[in-house]
């Protein structure tokens, strides 16, 4: 049986996300993208250079397999976040959007608030809001309430690679929320997203750990696998922690007793 | 007369479009999306819309990002 993502009706194979920040070439982002396997794949809206030549992020992106996921990062506040979203659905035809809104510069956690507030202005809109957020189960119940389509809770702070320090509270999320849980920032391994989809969240969005790592295309492939493994290991379903051993050979018929 | 492209002031003629301006610039219309004023220009209008001295032109485009 198929094991799709769906988010907002459109459905996805991969439950890995990428991003195409902080690599050192756009060759490597090029096959990294390609060996992760992602369909979603996000990228930021800037200023064009005027002058320079650049070569276009967009000439590196198989947009006949990939989905765009333009993000807000950057915006520090709902004016900011929800100008961004409506110049990327300009430019990339698309209405989906990764909402970022930042509430501190060094831990560059999210502001709730601001975000509940542009979320619900953004899908009013018509925009398909995929917004980053904290590990606060009632954050993410109050982000659906106003018509977010998935939430996208912290492992760590961005770029930390920290993993998931409280993959308690992201579970408390996953079983509170009816839309998909996608755990965006922090995983600095690949045991980090195989926990992540273990307890159940639907997909990881992983930048940082990918593009950085010493072999990004290599790290791309483990991060694969790393996600398919943990789903499928929640799907299974997992044994029970237990205190003490239970032996798995036969206790019967032991030779010499 | 004067106008304003991503934070750099920037000599046109009078009557030129937005289309005259990315033009002149050299930018193609795919992936990117342009504001005049704070507003959004649709790309059907770029040929229609004459700027205006003072103008505040945001040119944006997609960047790696996560």
């Amino acid at each position: 049986m198929a094991d799709k993502l769906v988010i907002a009706g459109r459905e996805f194979n991969s439950r890995l996300m990428v991003g195409t920040g902080k690599y050192s070439s756009m060759e490597i982002m090029q096959k990294a993208i390609e060996a992760s396997g992602a369909e979603i794949v996000t990228v930021a809206v800037r200023r064009l250079n005027l002058g320079s030549r650049e070569p276009s992020l967009l000439d590196y992106l198989d947009l006949k397999k990939i989905t765009l996921l333009p993000n807000t990062a950057g915006a520090y506040t709902v004016d900011e976040a929800v100008r961004l979203a409506r110049l990327a659905r300009e430019a990339g035809l698309s209405d989906m959007i990764k909402l970022e809104v930042i509430g501190d510069e060094e831990t560059l956690l999210p502001d709730p608030v601001a975000t509940i507030e542009a979320t619900r202005i953004l899908v009013q809109e018509g925009f398909i809001v995929l917004p980053y957020t904290t590990q606060d189960p009632v954050v993410a119940r109050r982000l659906v309430e106003v018509g977010a389509a998935t939430v996208m809770p912290l492992g760590s702070p961005i770029g930390s690679g920290q993993g998931l320090p409280n993959f308690e509270h992201i579970k408390l999320i996953i079983d509170r929320v009816n839309v998909p849980v996608i755990v965006d920032a922090g995983i600095g391994a690949p045991s980090d997203a195989a926990l992540a989809m273990e307890i159940g969240a639907d997909a990881c969005l992983i930048n940082t750990a990918i593009a950085q790592a010493k072999d990004p295309v290599l790290m791309a492939e483990a991060m694969k696998l790393a996600v398919e493994a943990g789903r499928k290991g929640f799907l299974a379903g997992r044994i029970p922690k237990k205190t003490y051993a239970t032996p798995s050979s036969p206790t019967e018929g032991m030779i010499g007793r | 007369m004067q106008i304003t492209v991503n934070g750099e002031k920037r000599e046109v003629r009078p009557g030129t479009t937005v289309a005259g301006l990315l033009k002149e610039l050299g930018i193609d219309y795919r992936y990117m999306a342009l504001e005049r004023n704070r507003i959004i220009v649709p790309k059907q209008e770029y040929e229609k819309v004459v700027l205006q001295e003072g103008d505040e032109i945001e040119v944006v485009r997609f960047v790696g990002g996560g």
